[in-house]
This record gives structure tokens, C-alpha cells and sequence, in this order.
């Protein structure tokens, strides 16, 4: 599947400007360093959207293209901003057998987006993700760092409610 | 130079050390299919059609890439090369929409003719998931349609030589393919429109944005005063369509070929080309005497243009204002012509026949219209003029040689030069020397401004003046001046840059050889050589000699070389442009 790309407004901060600057400022004498300078880059601004990679490309020097190119290539790096609240839902092979497609669903249709998206309001971000480990409470989601477990569809409404959905 | 004693098929050849054994093959008389490989440019041996077995080597090898060593024997055609060949030609059209009956490749396509030649069956082998995509028709240089590119990046390494890099491969795995960031269409990315990605696709993935349609549209329409011109390189390249040597100057038979079309008088923008040299060398003395900026960069290659304003938008007073040549010819056409002739410009429909995709651009561009209506209103690549040529069953290689039409038809050799990186330079030296010394000189040829090298600088003194040039063709190039002009070390007074390497004989709307021809011959040369001999050939070779531009200026810009009447027809302005929308 193509990565998506989220048409949300860019948000960044002078601070995360200024943040990113000093990462580019470190390794611009070594284009090599792009991946390195991409990943700091997702931390700061938790996604790369075009104005982030064209402070990069034009600060490494090297063709926006070649940035879009290694974003799109790795799955770490994302285009959709996480939300305040970033759903993540384990399709790991237990997980699915027990019915996480299912809750995948429910997320999306009770928060209106898709896989790999952010609402409007940049509460909630939903995201796939493979095995975290938990198999033995199968099927697993998280809430940023909060697990739950043995859920099914009935469950999904009270969860976003405890974060104010 | 140190050699290596290699086996080809059991032949034995001596080949020099660091050869590839796709090189040491050619030597022995054996052609090695290849598909991604196209020489200084893409050498990835990605694709591995071109794998045969070497001793020494584990496995099967890719020959475009893998250097040859003493003694080693190579065999390009065993039972299980021809396996591994066909087994990658069959996954590769697993993907591939198989639209080849009306492909406009079909016929000149390297994915086809290596189906063929490897039996590879139509019926699909591995047919499962293919990824459709839509197709790219946001600019009027070309299409693109992906569902006919087998990844071979080409494309992305002729975008990456002219320095330009807006496409790439994108995403991973069955999604790969090959576009711009964040899956911009070509138009609002800094494409310079070029059309070197089109010269280099093996399939019928990057083509013409044909539009050979309303042309025949035009040549039906009986309202209508069709009129066609033809740059100076078309001669050098158009043979080629119709299966001639490289290099062969074709000029009489493409003025027969183009009538035998329809069209009412056939013009060559030769014309143009010794106009513009008039109004250049006007307009660089000017800036010399007046302390303008210098230096002075031509102007006569859009894509050169369009980069300038993408890349370097603070630097665009050191372009010349001179229209380029086809613009030159389409608004004398419109006007003086027109006027002569006592036709409504409305009613003409101006054809030209260009070597450049970025010349389909150009006839959009702001202040392109002297006499209220476009200079030129439709330009057709050399490619679809031999295509139109083939579906009017014009048998062209048996044709008479016919002359161009008056009035524009006596040009000069400085003219003919155009077509090759340093003709623009060597025509306007021409001039320069003649009016500087006040004398008819002999001596016309300036040597050190010619060959295929991307950047050629000479001084010359003329009448006691140190006049310094650069030529430079290709936007590596091109970027390397614009960044020595900007760092305010330029020792230069007049450059000529070319946005496609070796100049417009190799431009982006040329005839496509296939790799096959292109790794093994310098085309560049070859065609540029049929210029050379042309301008040898003839009497004159001066553009300020041209009867026809000196009668231009008497009947109509008479108020002179730069004065306001050709400026207003000739001359134009340049706009900064924002890289991505």
C-alpha cells in the first residue's frame, strides 16, 4: 500500500524549527547522514510532512525527491501526524485471528478516519502496528502507552470515552 | 594501456583492463541484451537481463557492470542464461499493461524486442496483482504512464544527470514506482521539461504529449494558412526515424516530406537562429558599452530558461531578452510575413518541428504572441513528425531533395550550428568579429568552442579586446555557472548554455535509439558533425550576411538592430518560479 499523505495544516512550532536546524546544522557536511537527520527530524515533529523534508532536502543538499523517496521506502517514517492520543492497533498474526481487524474497523468508522490518519482536531491518530508482545491478551491495542486487552467491539466506545471522545 | 585476454563464446579477444563484460562482448562481436543499463548514466545492474555465466564468478553475473579479468572465459548464451533472461522478462511483464498494439513505442520498444527475441509468451506467467496508476498528463512536454514503466530508473538517472532529480522511485516492494514527492504531478515540481527521461525510457512509459492530432486537424481545415518551420538539428536526426545512419543530414528530403504533408510553405527556423544572432550580439554590446550585466547568458533553450527561473530567480538580468529562434521565426511570421502575404495572423496556424519536448512549453509562456496571437501554435517533436511522415505513407527515404520557401528560406552556416552545444557561441563570434574589426573576415571557425564537453571556456581578442566565453551544455553544467556567477567569480562576458547535453541534436525530442545503439556510439558527435559539414559547405556563413534578415530590417524593424519595433516583436521577460506548488 502507498504511504498516505495527510492533507492536515502543518503546526511546527519556531522551537521545533529551530530544533530541526541544529539537527541539520550537525550533519549537513555529509549527505549520508540524510536517514539519521529524517529520523530526529519524525521526532521532533512526530511525522514528515512536505515542509519539514524541504527544510531537510534544502538543507543536506540533496533533491526533495530523494527525501519523499527514502520517507516512503521505510515503514518508520510517517506522513500523517500522530494525535494527542495515538491509537495503535496490533494486526500481528494472534491479534487478527482473535479479531483486532474488527476493532480496526470499529476505530474507524466511531473516529471517521482511516489507517494511518489523524482527526482534524489532532486528537486521535490511528495506526497498524505488528506483534508488541502481548499475545496472551489477544486482541491488543494501545492508547500511547496505555495497553488493553481482550477487547472486542463493545469495548471501543468506553476506551475513547476515558480519553474524551 | 594494460589489456586483459578474455573468451567470449570461446572467441578470444584483447580488451582493456577495467572493461565490463558487456564491453569485452562488443569487442568479440556479441551483443548482450541489457535494459536498465544505459553507459555514464545509469550503470546499476539492476534489471539482470544482461547475467551470463563467467568463470570465477559465483552465479549468474550482470555483464553491463562486471569487470572482465585475465583469462576469464564468458558465455552469454547457455541454456540457463537464456532461462534466467526469460524468466525476468516474464515476471517483468507480469506488471506491465500489455497495451502494445497501440503503444507509440510499439515497434521501437526494447521491453518488445527482447520479448520477442526471448519467446517470452503473452499470456501471463506470473499474472496476479497489478498496480494501475493514473496517468501524468499535467504538463504539455509529456505523458507518463506508469502502468507501462518496469522500474528501470533511467528516467530518474537522466533527471539525476541534469542535475534536476523531481522523480524518483517512491514507496517499496509491488508499490514502487516512479514519480515526484508527495506524488505531485510533474507540473508543480521544478521539472525543466527537458524530455531527457523521455530519450531513455526503453518502453512506452514517458512519450511525447502527442500532438501530431491537431496538426492533422490544421493540415484539414482549409480556413486555415498552415505553415511549418524546422530547427536547425532536425536535419541532422530525422533520418533516423526511418531507419538512416546517425548523422545523416536529411535537410532536402524533410523540406519534400513536409510539403508532401500539406503544408502550405515550408520555413526553416534557420531564419531565426541568424535573427537572434543579430539581436544578441546587438544587445551584448550594449551591456559591454553601458556597463550592464555581464555576463550575458543566451537564451535560446527554454529548458535552460525554465531552470534559471526555478534555480536561480536573483540571477535572470544575465539572461539575453531575445526570444529564442522558433519564437523569432513565429513572430516574424505573424507579422511581417503575414502582412506581405496579406493573410489575418489568425488564419495562419505556425507548425514547428522542434528536438525539444521544453519547446512545447515555451509556446505558453507569457509575451509569446508579437502580432496578438501565439508566435507559434503547435510544435511537434522530430519523433511525431516521423510519425505523421509514416502514417501519410510518405516512402521517405526515396524522396527528391526539395528547397525550403521564400522569403525565409537563404540562411547561413552560423544558423545551421545552432543544433549543437557551442554553434550559438561559435555564430555569435562570427558577427562580433566582423563588427569589431570592421573587416569581412575569412576565418570563421572557432574550434575551441566546439566538441561534446559540458563546459568549454576560451578568450579571444578581437580588435584589441579580450573577449572570455563559456559554453556550457547540460544543467550540471549550467548549475556550475549560474553558482560561480552568483559567488561573484565570473570571469566570463558572454556564456552560451544548452539545457540538454551536447545541445538540441541530442535534445529531448530527438529520434530514441535504443540502449543498445546508445552505449556503443556517441550520437552527439555524429549528429553534430552533419551541422559542421553543412555550415563547411556554405557560401554563406555569417548571420549578418543572411539577404533575408537584411531585408528584414529594411522592410520592416526599420528603425534598426534592437531598436523598438524589433524589440517589441523579438524580445521578451523572464518570471521567477516557485520549485513546488
Amino acid at each position: 500500500m502507498q504511504k498516505k499523505i495527510s492533507k492536515l495544516p502543518f503546526k511546527g512550532t519556531p522551537e521545533q524549527a529551530a530544533a530541526l536546524q541544529k539537527v541539520i546544522d550537525a550533519n549537513k557536511h555529509d549527505s549520508s547522514r540524510l536517514m539519521g537527520v529524517m529520523h530526529e527530524a519524525q521526532n521532533i515533529y512526530g511525522y514528515l510532512p512536505i515542509e519539514v523534508q524541504q527544510v531537510i532536502a534544502d538543507g543536506m543538499g540533496v533533491p526533495l525527491e530523494k527525501v519523499y523517496g527514502v520517507a516512503t521506502f521505510y515503514a518508520q517514517f510517517s506522513l500523517s501526524p500522530k494525535g494527542e492520543y495515538n491509537i495503535s492497533v496490533c494486526l500481528g498474526t494472534a491479534c487478527y485471528v482473535k479479531g483486532s481487524g474488527d476493532l480496526m474497523d470499529k476505530l474507524k468508522e466511531l473516529l471517521g478516519i482511516d489507517a494511518e490518519e489523524c482527526t482534524a482536531d489532532g486528537r486521535f491518530s490511528l495506526t497498524a502496528c505488528r506483534c508488541i508482545g502481548a499475545c496472551g491478551l489477544a486482541p491488543v491495542l494501545t492508547v500511547n502507552d496505555d495497553v488493553y486487552g481482550r477487547l472486542t467491539t463493545d469495548d471501543i466506545p468506553g476506551i475513547l470515552a476515558k480519553y474524551g471522545k | 594501456m594494460d589489456m586483459v585476454n578474455v573468451k567470449v563464446n570461446g572467441i578470444a579477444v584483447s580488451v582493456p583492463k577495467g572493461s565490463t563484460i558487456l564491453e569485452a562482448a562488443r569487442a568479440a562481436g556479441v551483443e548482450i541484451p541489457t535494459l536498465c543499463f544505459l553507459k555514464d548514466i545509469n550503470e546499476i545492474g539492476a534489471c539482470r537481463i544482461c547475467v551470463v555465466e563467467a568463470t570465477g564468478a559465483r552465479g549468474l553475473v550482470t555483464a553491463c557492470v562486471y569487470p572482465v579479468a585475465e583469462g576469464m572465459e564468458i558465455q552469454t548464451n547457455t541454456a540457463r542464461v537464456q532461462k534466467a533472461r526469460k524468466t525476468t522478462l516474464e515476471l517483468i511483464l507480469s506488471t506491465h499493461e500489455k497495451k502494445c498494439l497501440s503503444c507509440v513505442r510499439s515497434g521501437d520498444c526494447e521491453l518488445q524486442k527482447m520479448c520477442k527475441d526471448y519467446g517470452v509468451e503473452d499470456a501471463g506467467m506470473f499474472d496476479g496483482f497489478r498496480p494501475t496508476y493514473e496517468l501524468d498528463t499535467s504538463v504539455p512536454h509529456l505523458v507518463r504512464d506508469n502502468n507501462k514503466c518496469i522500474l528501470c530508473r533511467r528516467c530518474v538517472a537522466a533527471c539525476r544527470q541534469q542535475f534536476v532529480s523531481v522523480i524518483g522511485a517512491n514507496d517499496r516492494g509491488i508499490d514502487t514506482h516512479i514519480a515526484c514527492a508527495f506524488e505531485k504531478p510533474l507540473s508543480e515540481v521544478p521539472c525543466v521539461s527537458c524530455g531527457q527521461c523521455v530519450v531513455a525510457c526503453p518502453t512506452g512509459a514517458l512519450t511525447d504529449n502527442d500532438s501530431t492530432a491537431d496538426v492533422w486537424a490544421a493540415l484539414a481545415d482549409p480556413t486555415k494558412h498552415v505553415i511549418v518551420t524546422t530547427a536547425p538539428s532536425i536535419r541532422a536526426t530525422l533520418g533516423e526515424c526511418f531507419g538512416m545512419p546517425v548523422g545523416t543530414n536529411v535537410e532536402g528530403k524533410m523540406v519534400a516530406a513536409l510539403r508532401r504533408l500539406g503544408f502550405e510553405k515550408v520555413f526553416d527556423t534557420n531564419f531565426g537562429a541568424d535573427l537572434t544572432i543579430l539581436e544578441e550580439a546587438h544587445e551584448f554590446v550594449e551591456r559591454v558599452q553601458n556597463k550592464g550585466v555581464l555576463p550575458m547568458i543566451t537564451s535560446c533553450s527554454p529548458g535552460w530558461v525554465k531552470f534559471a527561473e526555478y534555480y536561480y530567480p536573483d540571477q535572470l538580468d544575465h539572461l539575453s531578452t531575445c526570444k529564442s529562434p522558433q519564437q523569432m521565426t513565429g513572430a516574424v511570421l505573424k507579422t511581417y510575413y503575414a502582412k506581405k502575404m496579406g493573410i489575418d495572423p489568425k488564419d495562419i496556424v505556425n507548425v514547428s518541428v522542434m528536438p525539444c519536448t521544453a519547446k512545447k512549453f515555451e509556446i505558453n509562456r507569457d509575451d509569446q504572441n508579437a502580432a496578438g496571437v501565439p508566435d507559434v501554435d503547435i510544435v511537434i517533436t522530430t519523433r511525431e513528425l516521423g510519425r505523421m511522415i509514416d502514417r501519410a505513407g510518405i516512402l521517405f527515404t526515396s524522396l527528391p531533395d526539395e528547397e525550403f520557401d521564400a522569403p525565409l528560406g537563404d540562411d547561413t552556416g552560423a544558423a545551421v550550428i545552432f543544433g549543437t552545444t557551442g554553434g550559438v557561441m561559435e555564430a555569435a563570434l562570427r558577427t562580433a568579429n566582423d563588427w569589431l574589426t570592421g573587416k569581412d573576415n575569412k576565418d570563421v571557425e572557432f574550434h575551441e568552442v566546439r566538441g561534446m564537453d559540458g563546459l568549454k571556456e576560451a578568450t579571444y581578442n578581437i580588435a584589441g579586446m579580450e573577449i572570455r566565453v563559456a559554453v556550457a551544455s547540460g544543467i550540471a553544467s549550467a548549475n556550475y555557472i549560474m553558482d560561480t556567477i552568483k559567488s561573484g567569480n565570473a570571469p566570463w562576458h558572454f556564456v552560451e548554455i544548452m539545457c540538454c547535453p551536447g545541445g538540441c541534436i541530442n535534445g529531448g525530442g530527438q529520434p530514441i535509439q535504443p540502449a543498445a545503439v546508445r552505449n556503443f556510439t556517441d550520437l552527439k558527435a555524429l549528429r553534430a558533425k552533419a551541422l559542421y559539414d553543412q555550415d563547411a559547405a556554405m557560401t554563406l556563413r555569417k548571420s549578418h550576411d543572411s539577404p533575408v534578415v537584411k531585408k528584414l530590417y529594411e522592410e520592416f524593424f526599420d528603425d534598426g538592430i534592437g531598436g523598438h519595433k524589433a524589440h517589441h516583436c523579438l524580445h521578451t521577460t523572464y518570471v521567477a518560479r516557485k520549485k513546488f506548488q
